[in-house]
């Protein structure tokens, strides 16, 4: 008895009008295909990325702040939480843990995301100024699930880490890590919907909030 | 889901009189057509970029053996396993016997049409497993045990005080209104299931053969809680929804949330590559992938290949005059409009079908948006075709056509008879113009008077203006 994956697979050939898998010279030509991976078409580009970047993502509801250095960054998630009158209490992705969060006044934990936590702190890999989006891959030190599971996200991302389009953020995934993790998270503002009467409401099931601290060095 | 594809011209009829549903479907015209009109003004290169969607699908589909193979080899170097089935009963048993095998108990659905295709709901809860879907309208259709009515927006034909009324029921809590709140009980009620689920099963926009990945694409962020928080994580897809590479998706990407809701780019893009690496905390530890035939491999051999293009952005419904009065349950399956009235009587048998080829009016709006260029009302034309051929069409039409197709191959007699009918349909008219009901035209005149002929033919009129 075949399998169904040969089955399958057989009713695909036919239909293609072949007996065979694809020939040695046009699975050839697919291969250089893979290999090469082109570029299609992009819209224009020309803008400049870190405004560009950050006007799209106040366009997809995030908030945007601009600090000088990491070194700044607690203090400025310590003023955010304060604004919005939320808890002084994070957890946050462990490449993070050793910032001077204590002096901000914000206690933190690099753990597994759980229900109650209210606030959750990541870095991203890239940011794409196209569309607004944050770029995260999954790892030891980016657990996917602090940007998932709390009512509000911040992301630190570093000027020097926006891209202009997806092509670009693929490239650079191809330079630095090879292959791509478990998790590859494009993340375009807080989470939303619109099922009832298409009527947008922010927080569906992920966050209300995305605040997004931009990193100039 | 079960289907009652035969009986579209009956339930359009129906839905045609519900005033709520008409008022429910406004949201396509006020919201989803504009929406996706500003947004494709964004690129200002937006019919190349369609171009070369339509041709990766193309060369995809061309190659398609090959690039499931590539895939297949991929995603197992990775640490998922790929499944393939030929039928949606074949899948369903895949899946039940993943869930038996990891004494699965609960499990929570991101929104899946393949899913929906096989009855994979009904296969799990049959097995004693319970499942719960978690994309707001699909748990909102879970509820009311309605079937979707659209492929992206699955409860447009519902109104909000219909979703109160079936909250402040199901949930038993006092009736919300506010649609915030009824989205925030959605959540409050949802998010344990996503905490307790042993199993995650997700549908896949694509699947990308380069890296073995399965993707998608979400707004409510339910997509991504199925695939990172249960331990074990099942896609469910079609075979035809494979992509040679990254860079191909992200060009795809460019037009399936465009088309789709109006969005330059949906909140989540989520690409799953193989299983949880050893030191991370958080991710499934089974990651299985089942690639569906169901019909699929039959369409590639027949004249119907390029609907297989379709990225499922529900672009053409949303843009369908017929669509858009009658909503989708009048197509009596799971996929409705113009690309659902191809696949539909591809899937189950034109002569299960047989109203869906004629449910459009075949003005090319459809084609105009689709992202993927498939030339729908040719494609209906075509089954249209097909069933005059088997004979599937009725008895009066047949003969109908035959008239026509007579008189049309004798000018003379028919410019006699249309002459003769234009005098009579003018003098029907009387002095308003207008004829409220014709002997033959019941259907027609239903709804509308038809505006009388002047009494006169076009051919009579060019012979007497051609003469001066």
């Amino acid at each position: 008895m075949t399998s169904a994956r040969d089955r399958v697979l057989a009713s695909v050939r036919t239909a293609l009008g072949r007996s065979d898998p694809l020939s040695e010279a046009q699975t050839k030509i697919m291969r250089t295909y893979l290999a090469e991976h082109p570029v299609g078409p992009r819209p224009q580009l020309d803008w400049e990325p870190v405004a560009r970047f950050s006007e799209r993502a106040r366009l997809l509801s995030s908030t945007v702040e601009e600090v000088a250095a990491l070194e700044a960054v607690p203090a400025a998630v310590a003023a955010y939480l304060r604004a919005h009158a939320l808890p002084l209490q994070a957890i946050v992705w462990p490449q993070f843990e050793r910032l001077d969060w204590s002096h901000a006044g914000v206690s933190v934990a690099a753990r597994k995301a759980q229900d109650q936590d209210m606030v959750g702190i990541t870095g991203c890999f890239c940011a794409i100024a196209e569309t607004g989006t944050l770029l995260t891959l999954s790892g030891a030190d980016a657990p996917p699930s602090t940007s998932l599971l709390p009512e509000t996200h911040i992301a630190i991302v570093p000027c020097a880490r926006i891209v202009r389009s997806m092509e670009d953020a693929w490239a650079l995934v191809r330079s630095e890590r090879g292959a791509l993790p478990r998790a590859t998270n494009f993340i375009s503002g807080p989470s939303r919907t619109a099922d009832i009467e298409q009527t947008l409401v922010l927080g569906a099931h992920g966050p209300y909030r995305v605040h997004v601290v931009l990193v100039r060095s | 889901m079960q289907i009652s594809s035969m009986h579209f011209k009956a339930r359009a009829t129906q839905k045609l009189a519900d005033p709520d549903l008409r008022e429910a479907l406004n949201g396509l015209k006020q919201r989803f057509v504009p929406g996706r009109a500003a947004v494709i003004a964004e690129l200002d290169n937006f019919e190349e970029i369609r171009e070369a969607a339509a041709e990766i699908r193309r060369r995809t589909l061309e190659h398609l053996d090959f690039f499931l193979e590539t895939f297949e080899r991929k995603a197992t170097e990775r640490g998922a396993v790929v499944h393939w089935a030929q039928t949606w009963q074949e899948a369903n048993d895949i899946v039940l016997k993943i869930a038996r095998d990891n004494g699965v108990r609960k499990a929570v659905k991101s929104k899946s049409m393949v899913s929906e295709e096989c009855a994979l709901n009904d296969a799990l809860e049959g097995a004693g497993i319970e499942v719960v879907e978690t994309d707001l309208g699909e748990y909102i259709l879970q509820l009311g045990r309605e079937p979707p009515s659209h492929i992206i927006a699955p409860v447009i034909h519902k109104t909000r005080d219909q979703v109160s009324d079936l909250f402040a029921e199901k949930h038993a809590t006092p009736r919300k209104t506010d649609i915030g709140e009824l989205t925030r009980e959605a959540r409050e009620r949802l998010r344990p299931h996503f905490l307790q689920a042993d199993m995650g099963i997700t549908g896949a926009n694509f699947v990308v053969a380069e890296t073995g990945s399965t993707l998608i694409v979400t707004n409510e962020g339910n997509g991504r809680m199925a695939t990172t928080l249960p331990r074990v994580h099942v896609a469910i897809t079609g075979i035809e929804k494979v992509v040679p590479t990254l860079e191909d998706l992200a060009t795809l990407l460019r037009l399936l949330p465009r088309s789709a809701t109006g969005q330059s780019i949906s909140n989540y893009v989520s690409v799953t590559t193989g299983t949880r690496g050893d030191d991370e905390i958080d991710g499934p530890q089974a990651f299985h992938i089942i690639l569906l035939d169901a019909g699929r491999s039959r369409i590639l051999a027949s004249e119907f290949r390029d609907i297989l293009r379709c990225i499922r952005c529900g672009a053409c419904m949303n843009h369908c005059p017929v669509y858009q009065s009658v909503g989708g349950h009048a197509y009596g399956w799971v996929y409705p409009g113009p690309m659902g009235s191809v696949l539909t009587p591809n899937y189950i048998g034109l002569e299960n079908a047989l109203d869906l080829p004629h449910a459009a009016t075949l003005c090319n709006q459809c084609g105009v948006v689709c992202p993927v260029k498939i030339p729908l009302p040719e494609l209906l034309r075509k089954l249209r075709e097909k069933q005059y051929e088997r004979g599937l069409r009725p008895k009066r039409e047949r003969a109908a056509l035959r008239c026509w197709s007579f008189l049309a191959a004798h000018p003379r007699l028919y410019g006699w008879v249309t002459g003769a009918a234009a005098r009579v349909l003018s003098w029907m008219g009387g002095d308003r113009k207008r004829i409220a009901s014709l002997p033959f035209g019941r259907g027609w005149t239903e709804g509308r008077d038809l505006p009388a002929p002047e009494g006169e033919t076009f051919r009579a009129l060019y012979a007497r203006r051609g003469a001066r």
